[in-house]
């Protein structure tokens, strides 16, 4: 190595380089199906979680099957055709807030949960049961203490009672604010009331346990000790997400059609 | 060095262990010792590609140019870690969830870099590749160990499943917060260094 040909390392990396991007190139195009699959499906598990369907012994797809994904229009909560917004399956709502088409900035005060950019249009899961809609199954999000916690909300057909709830994404502590992915926490929402008789948000969390009785127990979740300021953001996605912004005009709409219907 | 195969594999995981002597890679010690599913993953993932770079650099050593033999001992490296990645990604969806920066972290992973640059360079193939294997169980060893400590006592639970009941599943045992936060993992780091230089002085360093 005494006397090295100055060209050498420059060729010898070029080499080098070339045969490394191949290699990465390779596993990150060939691997891609495979890894977009495996989102998809995580995410189902956790529709599948919130909507309290979730069963070891079949497979995600099978138990999947009752459940159909639609567009809505968040502004006028009515459906969209399928196939007018890219792709029901492929659509990502999340990156979509940032477009310019898809999304728009939320008004500073109305920023409860404080994710600057909302999109336009958001994908709901309707789990059918001989063509009646039995429940509705909607992604929310926003920001806890360390960061943005994405979950899916379940809703009975009455648009109002929690069927249930699975936190899928989130950066909070572990054992404390972590405990959103607690089961046992999240079994808690279930048969709790978003709506008050007059249409507006009444779901709150206690500080510790919450009232067994009494008016606003069914109104009343627990909240996590030791995690104030995630439960406070857990709060508050979900009075943003139900309010004006997120999915009451939706939410308005379905009951409307629940009361013609009969 | 006219050490055997077998003592090239062994030596690492206690006479000379990468992290309890060496000190290298607690960095990610730290990060994935949560929970021994994570820990075990992450010794598997880093023994890989310790092997696989150890092997390959020790391959080409004659024609590395030595001025720029870092870089390119890094470009190695860092091509192995994305593959690991990938697959991971692919195939153990969960687990590459709950690792992830921290396989991407592998590149800077001082072990890799330093038995490449401190091995590999030097030796020949295949004690390289045994070489490679020894440090990643060693780094393994320490992983799981503290692994161990930090999911029964922070979580309850061994390898996922739950072994004392906590109190936020309606059982009796409260949990140790602070085992659960990684700041916890120097402690436990310290004592088992404490306790491997004890058992062998022959580690302990002259003042």
């Amino acid at each position: 190595m005494a006397d090295e040909n100055p060209a050498k390392p420059f060729y010898s990396v070029l080499v080098l380089a070339f045969v490394c991007s191949a290699l990465v190139a390779g596993a990150a195009v060939g691997l891609r199906p495979m890894q977009e699959a495996n989102k998809l499906l995580d995410r189902k598990k956790h529709i599948l979680y919130a909507a309290g369907l979730y069963d070891d012994s079949k497979t995600i797809e099978e138990m999947f099957a009752p459940i159909k994904t639609r567009v809505v229009d968040l502004e006028s909560g009515q459906f969209v055709e399928d196939g007018s917004i890219d792709g029901g399956g492929d659509f990502n709502q999340v990156k979509s807030a940032l477009t310019k088409d898809l999304g728009r900035t939320i008004p500073g005060d109305e920023d409860i949960a404080k994710l600057h950019r909302i999109e336009k249009y958001s994908l709901v899961y309707l789990v059918m049961d001989g063509g009646q809609v039995k429940q509705v199954v909607l992604p929310v999000r926003g920001k806890g203490l360390w960061s943005t916690m994405y979950a899916y909300v379940s809703l009975a057909g009455d648009m109002s009672t929690i069927r249930g709830v699975s936190f899928y994404e989130h950066g909070e502590t572990p054992g404390l604010g972590g405990e959103i992915e607690n089961r046992r926490w999240q079994q808690g929402w279930v048969d709790k009331k978003i709506y008050d008789q007059s249409e507006t948000v009444k779901l709150s969390f206690a500080k510790g346990k919450a009232a067994a009785t009494g008016e606003a127990a069914s109104y009343m979740i627990d909240g996590l000790s030791g995690a104030t300021l995630t439960t406070k953001g857990v709060e508050k996605l979900m009075k943003f997400w139900f309010g004006d912004h997120g999915f009451k005009p939706f939410i308005e709409n379905m009951s409307k059609k629940e009361s013609t219907n009969g | 060095m006219a050490e055997t195969k077998t003592e090239l594999l062994s030596r690492s995981i206690f006479k000379r262990n990468p992290i309890a002597l060496l000190v290298l890679g607690i960095c990610s010690a730290l990060a994935v010792t949560g929970q021994m599913n994570t820990a075990l993953v992450m010794s598997i993932c880093v023994t890989f590609v310790v092997s696989f770079s150890s092997l390959t650099i020790s391959i080409v050593r004659y024609q590395i140019p030595n001025s720029v033999r870092i870089g390119i001992q890094i470009t190695v490296i860092a091509t192995l870690v994305i593959i690991v990645d990938q697959l991971l990604k692919a195939f153990l969806f969960d687990l590459s969830k709950q690792l992830s920066i921290y396989v991407g972290l592998i590149i800077t992973n001082c072990i890799v870099m330093g038995r490449a640059e401190g091995f590999a360079m030097s030796n020949p193939p295949v004690p390289s590749f045994i070489d490679g294997i020894g440090n990643g169980m060693g780094y393994g060893f320490i992983l799981m160990s503290v692994a161990f400590i930090r999911e029964l006592l922070g979580s309850g639970s061994l390898f996922g499943y739950e072994v004392l009941q906590l109190t936020t599943n309606g059982g009796w045992y409260l949990r140790n917060s602070f085992l659960v936060l990684p700041a916890s993992a120097f402690f436990l780091i310290a004592l088992l260094i404490w306790l491997l230089r004890t058992i062998d002085p022959s580690q302990q360093e002259e003042n």
